[in-house]
């Protein structure tokens, strides 16, 4: 069984690989030709106001702005292959050393957020198939969308009122730093990780409880029934399993936002995480943080898919044996 | 004596009189036993500064592009981090406006005021233990004249024609004009001065606090510097200064607790946060102005009748009303703030008068002329709203504004000085000299009306050189009221700054320079016991 589940893996691996190396470089084409077509550069950009002509022109040739767009971008381009990430033209330090910590900081957040909803939202699904139609499916239907539907400004908002404001049991800012230790740090990021989990929470429920609810029209869920197997052990035996591959989808959609799309979040709860870095980036026309930031959001993005490509394969043997 | 006792009471109430200054004045009159106890030094004395504590402010103004090159200092994060917490000038500027020794222990100059001598403070030393002398602060100095240089402090420094060492602790400046300001622009916050032959953006000061982790836009974190050669300053253990930039996050964050002094409090709901137990709210009434400028060299603004039309135009008190909810004062169309030396007060308020902005107009024959007003919340916070209002208050007198609204995005690029008519942000100057220098003389770099008048022109330099400070200020106030009569710019309001704290914190009367007590915070305040 093992065995039989890598042979139909390997190449399709290697393929997707292939094909997400080659995304990702036109991605990074992309990106670069974006940020040159926005009004300004990043001399500019930084000095602001207080820019004048030669000011601006100093600062342009110690960064090389002032070389072709192409000559910069294949320069970029060689050094990036090579494991050089370069530095930031704003402040000079490696875009590594700017990018890992933030990264980490992002995907902390993303995996506490998505250990408590990929969980909630998957049992949530279950139970309102299982008891589809009832006041109970009515009800977590009507609470988790009514969250998704609100922006997330807005349930951060409510929750810093209530949590952090009127009772004082959280903190309202969520500026975690490497003094802090391992609890200190989870602590202080529950209340963003509530807002975004009860973001995210209904997409995944809906979709798990629409692809069982589909596969319990099947004739074999209807041969299950017909041999009077309970209701719970038919959804969770029968019918889940089948159910996976869409779910598996749409989680990993879901985790993908959860590392790349939570600036607003990021914001509300000043979290320094890598979506404030790159906003900050675009505004000041910082193109090697750009690119490297975009490619890690982009390579996310390609890999979770990847991710759950094979997972939905591993899960589905009908998809391992294409015919 | 008892009179002396009183002023010298008087004085320090204010906040003129430094604690021990105050002790030693009174100790000199031989009247201690009979003073007011509150002003003496005991633990009885709540307000007394004391020593100890970390202070966390959450700033808005901070990106991950911020630097501590002192020659790069473009908001207000970094600037409280270098100037305020951790660097000093030669010149420090007081809470009231006056120049006062830093760095430098005394000055003078020649009566054109063309030679300056500075005699430098002996046994400062910097955070890496070296002591500074003359060589480091020509070095420092020379950071924003060097060939190429990108400091935005070079047009400052461009004057000084040359920098000797006279000894090790005394250098003489010689000056291109007579400029009878140069202590104030040696106070300014991207002059401070490093050890000779480092890079300045390493971020090693004279200051109260060594700078010990500094992630840009992030958090910056100091710690006491222990050597510091002021013994009245520097009352915390510990500097943290978190960057927040959205408001309601800095609000949240002060009210819970979590930082204890926050800037730029968000007009709309400070009324209630006043009210809020524990919290008190700071209000400066600084330079920061905003302006509307027009192109004097471009057509239709090339002619003055079409610039009065529009000033009168214009009705201030609403705008200071509804804009800066009253947190900010009506503007004259000058620069010069209340808070500068040489305000105008004589001058009379230009009011809001549509048959005099009507009468201007059919002057210009341009009755029928729509003007565009371009305008992005980039340039102030509110600047459309200020543009749509102000057309609303023109259409009553026959003008027809239209207001572009233009991308936040390289505003400050491609809108301001290209655009013929503009909102703009001016922080303001501490002195007369630099603002009209830097905005309002011919060819200057930001003299965004590309206004050119040549009585102004000559009292520009005349005034500067001038000493003697009656001749100096009927000068400034003539000139106040060419830029107000002819110039190319509305000036409507003046923006107040707020800055609220936990009430634990203590201080001194608040500079009005920059923001939060000149930048000066982290140096200036305390936690109460």
């Amino acid at each position: 069984m093992a065995l039989s589940n890598v042979k139909g893996i390997v190449p399709l691996l290697s393929k997707r690989i292939g094909l997400g190396l080659v995304t990702l470089w036109v991605i990074s084409v992309l990106i670069f030709v974006g940020v040159e077509a926005l009004p300004g550069d990043l001399a500019e950009a930084v000095l602001g106001q207080s820019a004048t002509p030669e000011t601006v022109e100093a600062f342009r040739k110690e960064l090389k702005l002032d070389m072709a767009p192409h000559v910069r971008y294949f320069a970029w381009l060689g050094a990036f292959v090579r494991g050089d990430f370069g530095n930031s033209l704003a402040n000079k330090r490696p875009v590594a050393d700017l990018i890992s910590w933030r990264f980490a900081n992002s995907l902390f957040l993303a995996g506490v957020t998505a250990m408590i909803a990929v969980p909630v939202a998957v049992l949530l699904g279950i139970l309102a198939a299982l008891y589809r139609n009832t006041l109970f499916d009515r009800l977590i239907s009507i609470a988790t969308l009514s969250t998704i539907s609100f922006p997330e400004f807005f349930v951060a908002y409510i929750l810093i009122a209530l949590l952090s404001v009127q009772v004082a049991i959280f903190p309202s800012i969520a500026n975690i730093n490497e003094q802090m230790n391992f609890w200190q740090k989870l602590y202080a990021i529950f209340l963003p990780c509530l807002t975004l989990a009860m973001v995210v929470t209904a997409h995944m429920m809906r979709q798990t409880r629409a692809a069982i609810i589909n596969i319990l029209s099947s004739p074999f869920i209807e041969m299950a029934n017909l041999k009077g197997l309970r209701r719970l052990r038919v959804v969770v035996r029968h019918a889940f399993p089948n159910a996976l591959s869409p779910v598996i989808n749409v989680i990993a959609l879901n985790l993908a936002y959860l590392v790349v799309g939570v600036v607003i979040v990021e914001v509300v709860f000043v979290y320094p995480g890598l979506g404030q870095l790159l906003v900050d980036s675009v505004s000041k026309r910082d193109i090697p943080v750009v690119q490297a930031s975009g490619l890690i959001f982009a390579a996310t993005y390609v890999l979770l898919n990847l991710l759950a490509d094979v997972l939905s394969i591993v899960s589905n043997p009908r998809l391992r044996n294409p015919r | 004596m008892k009179e002396a006792l009183n002023k010298l009471e008087g004085l320090f109430e204010q906040g003129r009189l430094s604690r021990r200054a105050f002790i030693k004045s009174a100790a000199a009159l031989g009247v201690t036993a009979t003073l007011s106890p509150v002003l003496m030094p005991s633990p009885v004395y709540a307000d007394a500064p004391k020593r100890g504590g970390r202070l966390r402010l959450g700033l808005n103004g901070g990106a991950t592009s911020d630097t501590l090159d002192p020659g790069i200092q473009l908001a207000m994060m970094p600037q409280t981090l270098v100037y305020g917490a951790s660097g000093n000038s030669l010149v420090e500027i007081d809470a009231d406006g006056q120049p006062v020794p830093e760095l430098a222990e005394s000055w003078e100059s020649t009566p054109d005021a063309k030679k300056w001598v500075f005699k430098l403070r002996r046994g400062v030393e910097f955070h890496d233990g070296k002591s500074m002398d003359a060589d480091d602060v020509i070095y420092s100095l020379n950071w924003h004249r060097k060939e190429g240089t990108k400091s935005a402090a070079k047009a400052l420094v461009e004057s000084i024609v040359s920098m000797k060492k006279e000894d090790k602790y005394t250098i003489a400046f010689e000056m291109k004009s007579g400029n009878a300001d140069f202590p104030y622009t040696l106070s300014d916050y991207h002059l401070v001065v490093g050890p000779k032959d480092t890079d300045l953006s390493k971020g090693i000061f004279t200051g109260a606090y060594v700078i010990k982790d500094f992630e840009p836009g992030v958090r910056a974190f100091a710690t006491r510097n222990p050597n510091y050669f002021k013994s009245d300053r520097a009352w915390f253990d510990e500097i943290e200064i978190l960057g927040i930039s959205d408001v309601n996050a800095r609000t949240n964050a002060l009210k819970t607790g979590q930082i204890d002094v926050m800037n730029r409090c968000d007009l709309k709901t400070v009324h209630l946060f006043k009210r809020m137990p524990g919290i008190q709210v700071m209000r400066q009434d600084g330079f920061k102005h905003f302006t509307f400028a027009m192109r004097t060299d471009t057509a239709p603004y090339d002619n003055n009748d079409v610039r009065l039309a529009l000033k009168y135009a214009v009705d201030r008190e609403q705008l200071v009303k509804t804009i800066l909810r009253g947190y900010g004062r009506v503007g004259n169309d000058h620069p010069i703030s209340v808070a500068n030396r040489y305000h105008a007060g004589e001058l009379p308020q230009r009011q809001y008068d549509p048959d005099k902005a009507k009468f201007h107009l059919k002057k210009a024959g341009l009755s029928s002329t729509t003007f565009k007003f371009h305008a992005a919340e980039a340039a102030f916070k509110g600047a459309v709203d200020a543009g749509v209002l102000y057309r609303e208050q023109a259409a009553k007198a026959g003008i027809t504004i239209d207001v572009v609204r233009e991308p936040n995005d390289g505003y400050w690029s491609n809108v301001w000085m290209k655009k013929p008519w503009c909102a703009v942000f001016w922080g303001g100057r501490s002195t007369e000299d630099m603002m009209f220098s830097t905005a309002y003389a011919k060819g200057a770099a930001w003299n965004d009306t590309y206004w050119d008048n040549k009585r102004f022109n000559e009292l520009l330099v005349t005034a500067r050189a001038e000493l003697d400070e009656k001749k100096r200020r009927g000068m400034y106030e003539e000139m106040q009221r060419l830029v107000r009569d002819e110039g190319g710019v509305v000036v409507p309001m003046f923006s107040a700054d707020l800055a609220a704290s936990s009430d634990k914190i203590g201080h001194g009367k608040l500079a009005a320079n920059w923001e939060l007590d000149g930048f000066r915070a982290p140096e200036r305040w305390w936690f109460k016991s």
